[in-house]
């Protein structure tokens, strides 16, 4: 979708970060991303390759930890991961619109130095 | 910017307007320096260390649709992000809800965002609204700091209503809030009853859709139906509104609701009412 943006984001966190720990290089960025995100990790892979060009991240592993979708049930009280488009209970087939988990996107930690 | 769609040029963005009036009295790009003292201030740390971030990569867009939203807060105003795939009606929808607004269009507020050309800002104005053009170059999206940079041409104390108009795209524009009261999403008969399944994001995050171009529904043979499910089924949250801009089919009924989301924003009615009932009739 736009993840040469958005790893430019994630770049401009890291560095803010590293700066501020005085470190002189980045060994590891870990994202997190959940399937709702809108975001690929393939396309964030390759992002981030390009985006790191030049700068103390260059030599970084990227870490991408997927999450993914969870929906709430308000009518049977229970967690479910929805099976197909919609958030469809399997259970009650009420369309849930409690969404627990799926749509993070993050910079979760990094290894510096 | 996106990768799918080639844009990278978000600095490229041009407004096109006069004067800029500053709402911003204070800053707010509450940026957290230093939690933590360094003994070593003088030194690189030379020891691998892991460092606990946590921070959302949209930090930035939400930092300024947040001090969007709190200057719309302030003003009381009911802003509206606009949504849909380019010919979808954004345009024509808003010229139709600035005429409604009778002898009061120029309170009616529009941010239109485009890569290319202000002709649609032309023909809002023409409509008798106040409108700003955003070009954005390649960018398929507006974010909210783009906003925030147009907001500062208006006078949102005197407007009754805020549209944003935004790029014709149901892919990017869904992932940027903007400080938005409401997420409108448009689809409009043309399109196919399948577009919600489609494009997933756009309508599940949306607080309203509206099916646009109804009075050409029978015409282009419109499965209604199946189009409403598929509604249902991605945006159980959304309310539901069956428009035609040209006729004026079903904006008595949209026109209502925008009314009442006003009036939540204004528990005391002090003022004239900002849709004219003469509209509705």
């Amino acid at each position: 979708m736009h993840e040469v943006g958005l790893m430019e984001n994630a770049l401009a966190i890291a560095l803010d970060y590293a700066t501020r720990e005085r470190a002189i290089s980045i060994h590891q960025i870990a994202l997190r991303v959940g399937d709702l995100s809108g975001v690929e990790p393939d396309a964030l892979r390759f992002a981030f390759d390009v985006v790191t060009q030049g700068t103390i991240a260059e030599q970084a592993q990227l870490i991408i930890e997927t999450f993914p979708t969870l929906c709430y049930c308000n009518v049977c009280q229970i967690e479910f991961r929805p099976m197909e488009l919609g958030y469809e209970c399997p259970t009650c087939q009420t369309w849930s619109t409690s969404i627990l988990q799926g749509k993070e996107l993050e910079l979760a930690s990094l290894e510096v130095s | 910017m996106c990768t799918d769609c080639g844009c990278n040029e978000i600095d490229s963005v041009v407004l096109h307007s006069a004067t800029a009036i500053h709402h911003h009295a204070h800053n707010h790009h509450a940026h957290t320096h230093h939690a933590h003292t360094h003994d070593d201030h003088d030194q690189h740390a030379s020891s691998t260390q892991t460092v606990e971030v946590h921070e959302r990569l949209m930090s930035k867009n939400d930092r300024f649709a947040l001090q969007n939203r709190e200057i719309f807060q302030s003003h009381s105003l009911l802003v509206l992000n606009v949504l849909s795939s380019p010919g979808s009606g954004k345009t024509a929808l808003i010229e139709r809800m600035a005429k409604a607004h009778g002898h009061r269009a120029g309170q009616v507020g529009v941010i239109v965002g485009d890569l290319a050309t202000e002709n649609d800002a032309q023909r809002i104005r023409a409509a008798g609204a106040t409108a700003l053009q955003i070009t954005t170059g390649t960018a398929c999206h507006l974010e909210a700091d783009m906003v925030a940079h147009a907001v500062a041409y208006l006078d949102l104390a005197k407007l009754d209503l805020l549209v944003i108009e935004n790029v014709g795209n149901l892919v990017c524009p869904a992932a940027y809030d903007l400080g938005e009261t409401l997420r409108v999403v448009l689809l409009s008969v043309t399109e196919g009853e399948d577009k919600p399944l489609k494009y997933p994001t756009a309508f599940q995050s949306a607080d309203v859709v509206l099916l646009t171009k109804m009075d050409i529904a029978e015409a282009v043979g419109f499965d209604q139906a199946t189009a409403i499910a598929n509604i249902r089924r991605m945006a159980p949250q959304a309310k539901l509104f069956e428009v035609s801009a040209r006729t004026g089919f079903g904006m008595d009924a949209w026109l209502i609701y925008l009314q009442s989301q006003w009036n939540r924003l204004h528990p005391i009615v002090t003022h004239e009412a900002p849709i004219p009932s003469e509209a509705l009739s």
